[in-house]
């Protein structure tokens, strides 16, 4: 017995049936589990644009999303235009949310007159919300978002989210106590110049009353994951500024 | 425990305590470190490593007579490995709300000692059941560990617990922080769970003589 296992041919043997069968475990499982997969990735999407425009399940303190069997109903009810911003040309696009930023941002390669930038324009109480994604990279892994603004660019509200940061400390961007602070904080300065929110530490405001300073509070100890939070503000947001001028004019 | 015999009672009532993996075998310390900032990262990561660890011990215990002593790390993570990524998977499609707060998770139950100490300190030497008792009483045993260093991390951290605001709100001065008391931001950051370990060890030691090592 012993020394069956301890041949070299047994050994090979082996690995390789093991390397097989686990191979072919996970492929099975990976690959009849996709479709409900990235049916819950899609829904999901759907709940970030409503929670960004302030349609949510929250109560005091928790975000809560819409739930997922009502999102695309309400999806629907809300969002009433979904446009691809490339360069000077606007088009809508009802599959608009389903652009991967990621991969659209490695295509264009730097060059932002050929992103392909989605936008989201929702209506509730009469009020209308423009609602962006934004991505970025925090400490661990990626992290992620959707603004909703006014004509202006004021936020109206923020929904982040990471792939893996540090729970405790840089998980709690997706908190309501750091994306509430966002509500009604300008991305332009005084002067209508684009300038972002930054995540900032003792900025002497941690009841963010000041809404002008473009600065929100930072979490203590997740210091990178806020930097890129800013970074990712200013870097996708500041490519909407030219369609929001537009729209003045 | 009128189901099981007092030998394998044992197996789960030792690491609870007296053999406990954290303080006494000193495994796993990565993870105790890294996700012990709020009570619920804690929970959470006790119950999948108590899930892991148990079928994983069973899975090595079957397999203990046909693997290849040269190979048999390399097996252990495989089989480790792929039951991690089996079960993200099938919670990311029946469960999604549950696998985004695992994610963070996945990468450390793989890294987690623990597993691979238990793989490699029991399961390969003895059958499928008192591996799978080993396996839930040592998992057990890191998740009361994890869970006392969350409660009093989230508690002296955050002034909460399981996202509750027990101690009153900071920011309005209710509660204990009318009469100024201040959340200690230090209880945030991993080396302090180190120390909550450490204490736990002395605390542990100091009633229990015999766990002292003399050198």
């Amino acid at each position: 017995m012993e020394n069956r296992t301890d041949k070299n041919s047994y050994t090979i043997i082996f690995a390789i049936a093991m390397v097989v069968i686990v191979g072919a475990l996970l492929a099975f499982t990976a690959s009849s589990l996709k479709p409900k997969i990235s049916e819950n990735q899609r829904i999901e999407k759907q709940q970030n644009i409503l929670y960004a425009m302030g349609v949510n399940n929250n109560d005091e303190s928790s975000a809560n999303f819409v739930s997922t069997a009502k999102a695309p109903e309400l999806f629907g009810q809300y969002i009433t235009k979904q446009l691809v911003i490339t360069g000077n040309d606007v088009r809508e696009d009802d599959q608009a949310y389903l652009i991967d930023l990621k991969k659209d941002k490695a295509a264009a390669a730097g060059d932002a007159s050929k992103r392909n930038l989605p936008l989201f324009i929702g209506e509730k109480d009469g009020k209308t919300f423009y609602v962006a994604p934004i991505y970025g990279k925090g400490l661990w892994d990626a992290i992620w978002g959707y603004v909703s603004m006014d004509e202006n660019m004021v936020i109206q509200g923020a929904y982040f989210d990471h792939k893996g940061e540090t729970p405790g400390l840089g998980a709690n961007i997706k908190e309501r106590f750091f994306m509430d602070d966002f509500i009604g904080e300008h991305l332009l300065d005084a002067k209508g110049n684009f300038k972002g929110v930054e995540v900032a530490k003792g900025n002497g405001d941690p009841t963010n009353e000041n809404k002008t300073d473009n600065k929100v509070d930072a979490i203590a100890g997740a210091t990178i994951t806020g930097n890129g939070v800013t970074a990712m503000i200013k870097s996708d947001l500041k490519l909407y500024k030219p369609y929001f001028d537009n729209l003045k004019n | 425990m009128g189901l099981l015999s007092k030998k394998d009672a044992k197996l789960i009532t030792d690491p609870l305590a007296d053999n406990n993996p954290i303080t006494i075998q000193v495994l796993g310390i990565c993870s105790a470190l890294a996700i012990t900032a709020e009570l619920k990262a804690s929970i959470v990561m006790a119950i999948s490593v108590t899930f892991v660890l148990g079928l994983g011990n069973v899975v090595i215990s079957l397999l203990r007579n046909i693997i290849p002593s040269k190979i048999r790390i390399i097996v252990q993570l495989t089989v480790v490995a792929a039951l991690v990524i089996i079960v993200d998977q099938v919670l990311k499609a029946f469960a999604y709300e549950l696998s985004k707060t695992l994610s963070v998770f996945v990468g450390l139950i793989i890294t987690n000692c623990i597993i691979m100490g238990r793989f490699e300190a029991f399961a390969l030497g003895n059958g499928p059941w008192k591996s799978f008792l080993d396996g839930i009483g040592n998992s057990l045993g890191y998740g009361i560990i994890l869970i006392i260093v969350g409660f009093f991390r989230e508690l002296l951290g955050s002034g909460t617990l399981l996202g509750f605001k027990v101690l009153g709100d900071p920011i309005e001065k209710t509660g204990i922080y009318a009469i100024g008391y201040e959340n200690n931001g230090f209880m945030l950051l991993s080396p302090m769970a180190l120390i909550v370990v450490g204490i736990i060890i002395w605390v542990q030691r100091t009633k229990n003589k015999a766990l002292v090592e003399d050198h």
